[in-house]
């Protein structure tokens, strides 16, 4: 789960570490009251679930009223396309409103779980504001990194090591030391899977503060974190992924005519591999997940067939904990529920799948069954096409 | 022979009386595996399906039934503790199926586990099978064949589409491990190759593998330097777009690591033949044995 700078912000805050004075705005009365209060020159960003946004033009500086009520009204409600994003960009329905402030040097914190170790890594680096995929690729030396035992959490020789590492002043180090601290707490806490400082900047004044904040969340941990879930923002999520998201489904929207809905995230992938192979184009990625009950299969379906793009859909299930009796019972309550448009391909495999395939057959729906893997990739590709 | 289970492993079911523990065990239980009892905090002393005691700690259940190994079906916010439950019971091989536990729990569980003598395996993975002796997790049994081919992979239902595969081709299984596709795991890749080479009955591997993390290329570079017996091998997410998460909370891409791409030629430079299609990977095994 993913939330806005401000969010973030105020998360940070609660946990003692220092941002600038900021007001999030969603209506441009409150961007010209909070402009005032902050006074000029301010900054005002556009808030998205999505990086990059400078560089699509969701960043702007104001040095006075004016400009900031025509940054404010270009930005607020603007469909923001940024590298990110996708092509359709991510609608801005709030800006955050943000004092200026003059820039010393500006540094990277991230904290993320390494999976190749088994734990939360912090990594630094002297090179901020930029892109760190990119530092990472052409200078990794410049990436500091500790990773850090759960018993004991991060200890302080482990942020010394990472402050005095960067090669900073003594004092400002000893502040870097004061940041990481609390913001490994603030990770742990709040059950994150990436919080990003990029850019923690030293001030002209030596403080240090977060510039900028991202942090995503780990879904599977959201059910002990209520605090963090009432952050969710539904218009930064599409529609389709959003209502799956609420079945217990993984949807991806992607940009081809088949619908895919298969059982297990490797199948899913591979189903989409060879709906390629053959020539065909996925319109999703759609994981029923292992416990498919009936009501989750329709669920699905109708998730697949609103999408208008599609023009045929394959079901690949190989039951193991799901069983194929209870796919294809989800299956026919959906097209009966919703009639069907477009050609359905349903490929059953395992798990009670004689009873499966008795199901669909006595339904008298006009689907057509497909033997095997490659068998179903051709035959809903040529569905498609036809 | 095989690796990890075979007929003489005694299973412990751990949340034997949730809905999918009980469909599971009766599955195992008909499949042959030697179920000698379940865990349901509560229901201790009751039977499951008139013939398997529950207990209400694994300790308890070791102590009376001897069990060497489990399998865990208890919800993603008890898993945890159910894992290290079974690790402080001594029980040699813990499998668990749970899809959806906090990666931050499992880092905890992970750490924990160092010196301990227990081996995990998964968690949200469909287990561990040597067919025609037991059964221990989630997949369909009768896909399955007797015979000498390893098959690894960290999906779950993939692995069912190449077992099936397989079998429909002659071709039985010695063991199948699902290593699971979160992204901190018990056992990896290189662990279950290691214990495939030592296997005198595995004479061939398959080894399925997803875009995200680095695993596969540890894996590839393990079986250069180290096997001899045949390794095929498939990698998921081919034409998964960059940067979304594929379901499996491991199958993220960044930075240009841990793209198919990159783990296709690592599988190549390895000697390992790669199935050009998921559809291809019994036949690409066929290839190179049998």
């Amino acid at each position: 789960m993913k939330i806005h700078e401000y969010q973030a912000k105020e998360i940070l805050r609660q946990y003692g570490i220092k941002t600038l004075d900021s007001r999030v705005c969603f209506t441009l009365d409150q961007v010209s009251t909070a402009a005032d209060e902050l006074a000029y020159p301010c900054v005002i960003k556009a808030q998205i679930h999505a990086g990059g946004r400078g560089k699509g033009g969701g960043v702007k500086l104001a040095k006075n009223k004016d400009e900031a009520l025509l940054h404010g009204k270009s930005i607020l409600g603007m469909q923001l396309i940024t590298p990110q994003t996708g092509p359709e960009g991510q609608p801005v329905n709030s800006v955050l409103v943000e004092q200026g402030c003059q820039i010393a040097k500006e540094l990277y914190v991230g904290v993320l779980i390494d999976r190749d170790k088994n734990s939360v890594c912090i990594m630094a680096s002297t090179e901020g504001g930029v892109d760190i995929e990119e530092v990472a690729a052409k200078q990794p030396e410049k990436i500091l990194k500790v990773w850090i035992d759960p018993v004991v959490g991060l200890m302080p020789y482990q942020a010394r090591q990472l402050a005095y590492g960067l090669k900073l002043p003594d004092d400002i180090s000893k502040k870097i030391v004061r940041f990481l601290m609390p913001l490994y707490t603030a990770f742990i806490n709040t059950d994150a899977s990436l919080v990003e400082i990029n850019p923690l900047v030293v001030t002209a004044s030596n403080d240090i503060v977060a510039l900028d904040a991202k942090i995503a969340f780990d879904d599977n941990a959201m059910f002990r974190q209520t605090k963090i879930v009432a952050f969710q923002d539904p218009t930064q999520d599409d529609p389709r992924e959003a209502m799956a998201q609420h079945h217990g489904l993984s949807y991806i929207a992607l940009n081809g005519n088949i619908g895919c809905m298969v059982n297990g995230a490797g199948l899913a992938m591979a189903t989409m591999d060879i709906i390629k192979h053959v020539g065909g184009e996925p319109a999703n990625f759609l994981d029923v997940g292992g416990g498919a009950t009936q009501e989750k299969v329709t669920e699905a379906l109708k998730i697949i067939l609103q999408d208008t793009s599609v023009k045929a859909v394959l079901i690949n299930v190989f039951g193991g904990i799901a069983k194929c009796d209870v796919i294809a019972a989800g299956v026919v309550a959906a097209v009966k529920e919703l009639g069907l448009h477009v050609p359905l391909v349903v490929r059953l495999e395992g798990t009670n799948v004689n009873k499966g395939k008795e199901i669909l057959q006595q339904s008298g729906l006009s689907i057509i069954s497909a033997d095997d893997l490659l068998d179903g990739a051709k035959k809903v590709v040529a569905a498609a096409a036809a | 022979m095989s690796i990890y289970v075979n007929r003489s492993t005694k299973v412990l079911v751990q949340g034997i009386t949730g809905s999918a523990g009980a469909f599971h065990a009766e599955q195992m239980l008909e499949y042959g595996t030697k179920i000698v009892g379940g865990i349901t905090p509560g229901k201790g002393g009751q039977l499951f399906s008139n013939r398997v005691p529950i207990f209400n700690s694994v300790e308890e259940a070791v102590h009376t039934t001897k069990a060497n190994a489990t399998v865990i079906y208890v919800p993603a916010p008890f898993a945890a503790d159910a894992i290290l439950e079974a690790v402080n019971a001594k029980i040699e091989l813990v499998i668990c199926i749970t899809e959806g536990i906090p990666v931050l729990d499992m880092v905890k569980v992970k750490r924990a586990m160092q010196g301990s003598h227990s081996r995990l395996i998964g968690p949200n993975c469909p287990g561990v099978i040597t067919p025609g002796a037991c059964k221990i997790g989630i997949m369909p049994g009768f896909i399955h064949k007797e015979g000498h081919v390893g098959v690894v992979s960290r999906s779950g239902t993939l692995t069912y589409e190449a077992v099936f595969q397989l079998t429909n081709l002659g071709l039985g299984q010695s063991t199948c491990v699902g290593i699971g596709g979160d992204p901190v795991n018990g056992t990896s890749f290189v662990e279950v190759l290691q214990a495939f080479h030592e296997d005198p009955d595995t004479h061939a591997v398959v080894m399925i593998g997803e875009i995200g993390g680095n695993a596969e290329e540890e894996a590839a570079l393990f079986v250069k330097e180290h096997m001899k017996k045949p390794v095929i091998g498939f990698i998921a997410g081919a034409t998964a777009p960059e940067g979304r998460r594929m379901g499996h909370a491991g199958a993220v891409i960044s930075g240009g690591k841990g793209t198919a791409k990159d783990k296709i030629a690592a599988f190549q430079e390895a000697g390992i033949k790669v199935a050009p299609t998921p559809a291809e990977i019994g036949i690409t095994l066929k290839s190179v044995y049998g």
